[in-house]
């Protein structure tokens, strides 16, 4: 790894800002718990754009992992929190592995339009469920986190807020390496020709379907996330609007850095908070000239920012240590 | 002497077009064969039915004794056929030895590892060795979009040659190259690939070249072999001259 911050700064990263937690306003706390899960599932939509194909039904394996937890946790009283972001991980993960070797033979638009289309019907089939509570949907119990049972509200924001920025933070740090590896190398060699990929002996199905169902175990994950902040889940997990605003996310930050997509997650939620407060019937408008705004002036992503003045620094004959210029810096 | 590469009876047919017609050729081991035409005669169809990319619509194709004529371009690039393309296929985002590190990812016979660093050590010593044969050991670290035609030509080859193959296709491996260097490219292309891939198929249409790097020479003409055999008679055969060297008189 010659580019980039070291795994270990990255951990001490992730530590850092779960302890600026305590310094929150209450307020920013569950807006920063709501960035992070974001974050997590645009990050793995970013990790499958890396193959070149977009997901737009991401919302798919969130309300899998939504409703997955929501079941289990109903059933079996299972409500610690890391335990229970675990299961919904698992859930997304499964779906994506079922899911992905059939849809991987698809690409662009194709592909984009059938986890649309998967989305959808996993959405009509919630709604048209009466034991899964139909369009209503049904409620959760509060998380708790090994044993500990949070009473005060703004030790259990607390609480939710630091289990969403390890997970996303520990999924950060592993994006990063696997955009390093081999398979993140070869994923962006799929990108911009897989059928020279398939004349290298190398399986760009595969590849796409590898990428696919860690999207999965992330989107998963992230709903499980969701549904403990809101103790409360829905088909609208699964409806396209969801879909759509992950992949907002994702639009915004780019592909070129990981530490995009937080920033992106986190911009857009103070966007949305901040425009729908001051300008409460006209703030779809705010968020749309704001990405208008980066995709004109920042057409590679808000990563673009420091990626761009990190290949400034590089002499154009020298021996380049491109890693930074493929989106493994932090 | 024993045949790398046997194709018997080979058909394709694009509608109308008869891209190849009843084709036979036995290929020997350590061969350097130049396959030659006209546009539209069938060598590119000819070389796509060997990689896997067409599928025959009858006849057979076996290389060293195993039938490849049904199975795709990654199971065939695995049994020992690679090829280098016409207009060089790379990843031009990506620089010339990350090229060469995604083809010798393709070596590995598990899955592409998550962790594990695509330039490792091995990897990146792998890709330095083969841009170095090609005389583009400065040239590693640029991304194929600022280098040269003729660079990125070589770089293609470097990449089919990362396998090892028993067989090496190159599609007009000095198309784009300029008349002075073209020969001097030709010696890098031979040296470089010597020790790596014994058999060379070469399509070719620069009879220079053709009459001085091939052993035999395969003129085709509307899908069939017009005429077989080495360089001196078959670029000497009236109908080769007429139909494919254009020189008859």
């Amino acid at each position: 790894m010659k580019q980039g911050l070291h795994p270990l700064v990255m951990i001490l990263l992730v530590v850092a800002a779960t302890l600026f937690g305590r310094v929150l306003p209450t307020w920013t706390l569950s807006l920063a718990t709501v960035a992070a899960s974001n974050a997590l599932i645009a990050l793995g939509i970013v990790v499958l754009a890396r193959t070149g194909n977009v997901s737009f039904g991401q919302g798919l394996f969130f309300a899998a992992g939504g409703y997955g937890v929501a079941l289990i946790a109903n059933a079996w009283g299972i409500t610690d929190a890391v335990a229970q972001m675990l299961i919904g991980a698992v859930c997304g993960g499964l779906l994506g592995l079922v899911i992905g070797p059939l849809i991987a033979r698809y690409s662009g638009i194709f592909f984009g339009m059938l986890t649309l289309a998967l989305s959808m019907v996993l959405y009509g089939a919630l709604v048209k469920s009466t034991a899964l509570g139909g369009s209503d949907g049904f409620n959760v119990g509060r998380p708790s986190l090994f044993g500990m049972i949070f009473a005060d509200p703004r030790e259990a924001d607390f609480m939710l807020y630091a289990v969403s920025v390890v997970t996303t933070g520990l999924a950060g740090i592993g994006a990063t390496i696997l955009f390093r590896s081999e398979l993140g190398l070869t994923s962006l060699a799929v990108r911009e020709n897989n059928l020279r990929v398939e004349y290298l002996g190398i399986s760009a199905n595969r590849v796409i379907t590898l990428n696919f169902v860690i999207a999965a175990i992330f989107a998963g994950a992230s709903g499980a996330l969701a549904l403990m902040a809101q103790r409360h889940i829905d088909p609208q997990f699964a409806y396209w609007t969801t879909s759509g605003e992950f992949v907002f996310v994702a639009v915004l930050s780019g592909y070129q850095s990981v530490a995009a997509v937080f920033v992106a997650s986190l911009a857009l939620e103070l966007v949305r908070s901040f425009s729908n407060l001051y300008l409460p019937n006209t703030w779809q408008l705010v968020l749309g000239v704001f990405l208008l705004g980066v995709i004109l002036f920042l057409p590679r992503g808000i990563g673009s920012l420091w990626i761009r003045d990190r290949r400034k620094t590089i002499k154009p004959a020298a021996a380049t240590p491109v890693a930074a210029k493929k989106g493994v810096a932090l | 002497m024993k045949s790398v590469l046997s194709v018997r009876g080979l058909n394709k047919r694009f509608g109308a077009v008869v891209a190849a017609d009843a084709l036979s050729l036995d290929i020997a081991a350590n061969q350097r064969v130049s396959l030659i035409g006209a546009n539209g005669a069938g060598k590119t169809t000819f070389v796509n039915m060997i990689t896997g990319y067409l599928k025959p619509d009858s006849g057979s194709i076996a290389l060293d004794g195993v039938d490849i004529g049904r199975r795709s371009p990654r199971n065939v690039a695995r049994l020992g056929v690679s090829r280098s393309f016409q207009i060089p296929q790379l990843f031009i985002e990506l620089t010339a030895a990350e090229n060469l590190a995604v083809a010798v990812s393709g070596m590995r016979t598990r899955s592409l590892s998550l962790h594990s660093p695509a330039e490792a050590q091995g990897r990146r010593d792998k890709a330095l060795e083969l841009l170095e044969r090609f005389g583009l050991a400065d040239q590693a670290d640029r991304p194929i979009s600022e280098l040269a035609g003729g660079v990125r030509k070589l770089v293609d080859i470097a990449m089919a040659l990362v396998r090892r193959p028993k067989l090496l296709l190159l599609d007009e491996p000095t198309s784009g190259v300029s008349a002075e260097e073209k020969f001097a490219t030709m010696d890098r292309v031979i040296r470089a690939v010597a020790p790596d891939a014994a058999t060379l198929v070469f399509v070719e249409h620069d009879m220079e070249i053709v009459s001085r790097y091939a052993d035999r020479v395969v003129a085709f003409y509307q899908g069939r072999i017009l005429a077989d055999g080495d360089p001196h008679n078959v670029l000497r055969d009236p109908e080769v001259r007429r139909y494919v060297t254009g020189s008859a008189r």
